[in-house]
């Protein structure tokens, strides 16, 4: 993924650095330094794009001291993940891997070990890359991101969260604090399919699916797709010939046929569009046969 | 020579060296701090070609942080000159290549000023601040669109950006092709590769002013060299001047010539009297500005008859160079590649053409192999068509054109003597090994089913252990081919060897003790290693060809039995014994049949410095020195095998076995030497499947860091199961021809022959490496590639 702009600096320019101590006093430097202001929490994207100078904040607001955003919780009808949980604690979670197993599952493939001992998911979600693949996790499971500013908290679908590459719908002044994942309802598969060159890749193409079976038929479906677009893709066409159909081979064949319309994803050097296309399509039926089979 | 039981020499023993790097104990250039030191940045182009239509450099030498700001024009009024280029081929012409650019930039990275700062960050600030004013030229960097003649030009002097046409020819080519059966053609791509090594190259240098000494401190193969180069390049006296090749992290041949950034930082250090200047890149500048490897495009014809028997080999490579000629570049391409184009083969015919390309690219020069995967490749690949379009067995095409046992030393139509082989040996150990014919029958069954199950294999030879000097010299290599070792004895009868060889983590501190310990007959601890310091150490050339062990390793060898000669001299003297009856073994010399009197290497040696008690006629002291040049190159050989499947739907290919028969004649330690064959194989299996440097049409590298350029990982790469034959080479005493690259060279055309194979029933014929996935997805789906 050859987005830089041509630099070999790796040596950041100056910022001053402050280790928030709450979520409030994160907000509040945020207000006091403006469009100085990053947050860092976790620091594998801010931290390579400020070594290449393409990102130069004059103060980095680090949320990695605040505790209190670091948690897992199991609140009824949802799981509650406090923004600053490592994807290595989603991977390793006992409660994650039973009452939402793609998490774990998807967490497990994000980078290498140092990766998802370092990297969080509000950072993951907040930086909006749609080469991650935790965007297109939570876009499946229809999670909400929760944000506090000064302005107050509010919950914001993952559906609506991507705007566009490294955009979300978040204010420059507020936090992520939460992540709300819903429970499924009813007998749910999911799986993701990470297709990569290597095992530390980013996704060439990813493919997230969320099947409810109810006696032979497909009662729901949520089909997303990684690094096919500017955001999180949510593949409606497939989504949409599924619902309400015979869970059969043959139907989840015809509907995976559909994954790749209307996309019109960018070329990179491990794939050009015309591949992501094909991937698109043979990766969401493997998905598919998968949550079938599982 | 017999070996007694106790020597370590053949033992598989662990590296002794890497208790200090795992403890990060080790000694890197970038762990030296030295006093009043500054560091040093250099500003880069970020254009593949262009003039330079003016450098401000007010802003930046106006930071309080910053010491000095150079540019070519302050090069060039220092008198420094051009960076030389160390081998030289017939009629070839030499583009000037400045430490600094002064007019022009002619490769994305090309170094156009450097600034000294108090620190790394205010060295950034500062680069920021230096304003160039560039007018971007057209660009080219393919190497058959440079030489093409309608190219830009990356040298207004140098026309057709053709460097040099070098030949070689051997026997009745033409006649060959004209009563052959068949001729098989085909063009095939040896991408350009970046070389990786863990540590990227730095230098630092120091200047006293008081005595005139400048050291420079640079992660290097080639300390002497180094030396040597740097005092012609800056005019500085070389009794003046030390070279320190400390820990090195790696090279693969890339720190093995003279960069222009060891003069810039020379030539700052005497600018700044006292302060001591430090460069380390980042890996990204690494990548533009270390050398890349391979860049060939090869256009191969093999004439055979309806037998399998090839008569005559006919290539056409046009070379990518870079933009400038580095240290070693013209050699790469022709005498380390067109001189192999036999392979294990006696093929009675061969013309092979080579066209040196300049483009806006960084310098091409040896990687890991250096010319010979390129050769491999060409010719495994070549075989394997030839098996193809006559319907034959691609191991049976092999057997019937290898050069039999008893037919060394054998004299390729170009003029090179091989040492000895068995060849079949190596091939059907490795089929044997790896089930070849079960494995056809699955494959059979498999692709009934529309799996794509393949087996591939390549038998290699290579050219080893740089050497001989006259041989050298006479093909345009600028060095000689020799290499010194002087191992002394101390008082106490511990031993310290200086060898000339200048290692860079392969294990050769461990390796060289077992030699030198099997034969003085001393434990391996005992013996202690020095080598990479021009004050420390005795002229050397280097590590690089593989030829640490089969010249290096037989100069501290040949110093050892001097040592052992004049031990005997002296203990005769204190046995009061005549010469003829002392022997030495196990570290002590007696007379023949009373061991029970011996006087032990530690007695003798103290005799040597005392010489109260000595011989009249001999000299005091012990220690012995041997610049030792091989009669002859060594040559390894061997069969790599590897079967794979290919997912037809998405073109991804997995190999399930890997197996390297390889021979490299006797063994100093088989852990070293698996060491080696492992890593060797991840880099043929890098470039075969995951690796391409690539530069788009302005210059710029798109693949500049690890996140483009696609290095794989233990994640990517099967078990490697490793098995050897031994066959001595008669070249040197100890019989060892060298594996520093039989893993990179057996095992890139093995693994595309293998994804070949398994792609066979599509009708697919030939895929341009790297086979990634969507190469292999878009042949699949009969898409251009």
């Amino acid at each position: 993924m050859a987005r830089a702009e041509w630099s070999s600096a790796m040596i950041p320019a100056a910022f001053d650095y402050i280790a928030a101590s709450s979520v409030d006093e994160a907000i509040e430097m945020l207000q006091k330094h403006g469009d100085q202001a990053k947050l860092l929490a976790g620091g594998h994207s801010l931290l390579p794009l400020m070594k290449l100078r393409l990102a130069a904040p004059g103060v980095l607001v680090d949320l990695g001291k605040i505790e209190d955003l670091r948690y897992i919780r199991d609140a009824g009808d949802h799981l509650a993940i406090g923004s600053m949980t490592t994807h290595y604690m989603l991977e390793s979670s006992a409660l994650v891997q039973e009452r939402v197993p793609l998490l774990s599952h998807a967490a497990g493939m994000v980078g290498d070990m140092q990766v998802r001992n370092r990297g969080t998911i509000g950072g993951s979600l907040a930086h909006a890359d749609p080469a991650s693949d935790l965007p297109s996790i939570v876009t499946v499971l229809r999670a909400g991101i929760v944000a506090r500013g000064p302005r107050g908290e509010r919950l914001i679908p993952a559906d609506g969260f991507f705007q566009n590459t490294w955009t979300s719908t978040l204010y420059p002044e507020e936090v992520v604090t939460e992540i709300r994942v819903p429970y499924a309802s009813g007998r749910t598969s999911s799986t993701y399919q990470k297709f990569r060159q290597r095992a530390a890749d980013w996704a060439i193409v990813g493919v997230a699916v969320s099947l409810t079976l109810d006696n032979g038929s497909v009662r729901d479906a949520g089909v997303v797709l990684t690094n096919v677009g500017s955001t999180p893709v949510r593949a409606t066409a497939v989504e949409e010939a599924l619902r309400g159909g015979p869970s059969t081979r043959e139907a989840l064949g015809a509907a995976a046929e559909r994954a790749a319309d209307g996309l019109n994803p960018p070329g990179e050097l491990k794939g050009s569009p015309e591949y992501k296309l094909h991937l698109a399509r043979i990766l969401t039926l493997r998905a598919l046969e998968t949550a079938l089979s599982g | 020579m017999a070996i007694e039981s106790p020597s370590p020499f053949g033992q598989a023993i662990l590296r002794r060296e890497d208790r200090k790097f795992i403890t990060g104990s080790g000694n890197f250039v970038d762990d030296i701090r030295l006093p009043e030191m500054a560091y040093v940045a250099i500003l880069r182009s970020p254009h593949g070609h262009a003039a330079i239509r003016s450098i401000n450099v007010a802003e930046a030498l106006a930071l309080p942080s910053v010491l000095t700001v150079v540019t070519g024009a302050d090069v060039k009024a220092a008198g420094i000159g051009a960076i030389p280029c160390g081998w030289t081929l017939p009629d070839m012409k030499v583009p000037v290549h400045s430490a600094l650019a002064t007019d022009k930039v002619r490769f994305q990275g090309d170094a156009v000023a450097a600034v000294v700062a108090d620190s790394r960050a205010a060295c950034e600030d500062a680069l920021e601040l230096i304003e160039v004013d560039y007018e971007v030229l057209p660009a080219v960097v393919d190497p058959e669109t440079a030489v093409a003649g309608e190219a830009p030009l990356v040298h207004d002097e140098i026309a057709d950006n053709i460097s040099f046409r070098w030949t070689v020819s051997g026997g009745d080519v033409d006649a060959a092709f004209r009563d052959a059966d068949r001729v098989i053609e085909q063009r095939l791509l040896n991408q350009r590769l970046i070389p990786n090594a863990i540590e990227p190259r730095a230098a630092i240098a120091q200047y006293d002013e008081a005595t005139g000494d400048l050291t420079l401190w640079t992660s290097s193969q080639i300390p002497h060299l180094v030396r040597l180069l740097l005092a012609l390049t800056i005019n500085h006296p070389e009794n003046h001047l030390r070279v320190i090749s400390p820990d090195v992290g790696g090279a693969f041949g890339s720190k093995l010539y003279f960069y222009p950034e060891e003069a810039i930082v020379s030539f700052l250090a005497k600018r700044l009297p006292g302060t001591p200047v430090k460069w380390v890149p980042t890996r990204s500048e690494d990548y533009l500005t270390t050398t890349h490897g391979r860049d060939h495009v090869d256009r191969a014809a093999f004439a055979v008859m309806n037998d399998g028997t090839i008569t005559g080999v006919r290539v056409t490579t046009v070379a990518n160079l870079g933009a400038y000629l580095s240290t070693f570049a013209p050699g790469i391409p022709t005498i380390l590649f067109g001189l192999m184009l036999s392979g294990n083969y006696k093929i009675a015919n061969i013309h092979c053409e080579v066209i040196g390309a300049l483009t806006n690219t960084v310098m091409v020069d040896a990687y890991r192999g250096a010319g010979r995967p390129e050769a491999t490749y060409v010719v495994e690949r070549m075989i394997d068509l030839v098996a193809d379009e006559l319907g034959m067995d691609p191991a049976d095409v092999r057997r019937k054109n290898f050069i039999g046992p008893d037919e060394f030393p054998y004299t390729t139509p170009t003029g090179v003597t091989y040492d000895s082989g068995k060849y079949t040996d190596a091939l059907d150990k490795a089929l044997q090994t790896i089930g070849y014919r079960e494995f056809r029958t699955e494959q059979e069954q498999a692709r009934k089913s529309g799996r794509l199950l393949g087996i591939g294999m390549a038998s290699y030879v290579e050219i080893c252990g740089m050497a001989p000097s006259q041989v050298l010299g006479a093909v345009g290599g600028g060095a000689g081919g020799w290499e010194s070792a002087n191992v002394r004895v101390h008082p106490t009868g511990k031993v310290t060897v200086y060898s000339g060889a200048c290692w860079h983590g392969q294990g050769h501190d461990t390796g060289f003790a077992q030699i030198v310990a099997g034969e003085l007959g001393v434990p391996m601890e005992d013996i202690e290693i020095i080598h990479g310091d021009t004050e420390k150490v005795q002229f050397g050339i280097g590590t690089f060809g593989s030829r640490s062990s089969a010249v290096g390793g037989i100069a501290a060898y040949l110093s050892a039995q001097k040592v052992k000669e004049k031990a005997r001299r002296i203990a005769a003297h204190l046995l009061e014994a005549p010469l003829e009856d002392v022997v030495y073994e196990d570290g002590k010399c007696f007379v023949q049949g009373s061991p029970g009197e011996a006087k032990t290497l530690a007695d003798i040696s103290l005799a040597a410095y005392l010489a109260h008690n000595y011989p009249s006629d001999l000299e005091p002291g012990l220690e012995e020195t041997t610049f030792y040049d091989p009669s002859n190159f060594t040559w390894p050989f061997g069969t790599h095998v590897c079967s794979v499947e290919v997912d037809p739907d998405t073109g991804t290919v997995k190999i399930l076995k890997y197996l390297a028969v390889d021979d490299c004649g006797r063994v100093i330690n088989p852990m070293l030497k698996d060491g080696q064959v492992h890593g060797g194989i991840a880099q043929g299996i890098a470039q075969a499947l995951y690796e391409h440097a690539v530069y788009n049409a302005e210059g710029a590298l798109l693949t500049g860091s690890m996140v483009d350029y696609a290095i794989p990982g233990a994640s990517e790469l099967p078990m490697f199961q490793t098995d050897e034959t031994v066959t001595p080479s008669p070249v040197n005493p100890l019989g060892i021809k060298g594996i520093g690259e039989a893993g990179t060279i057996g095992s890139t055309a093995c693994v595309v022959n293998a994804v070949l194979d398994a792609l066979k029933p599509r009708g697919i014929r030939h895929i341009d490496m790297p086979l990634s996935q969507e190469r292999v997805w878009r042949a699949l789906n009969g898409a251009q590639p």
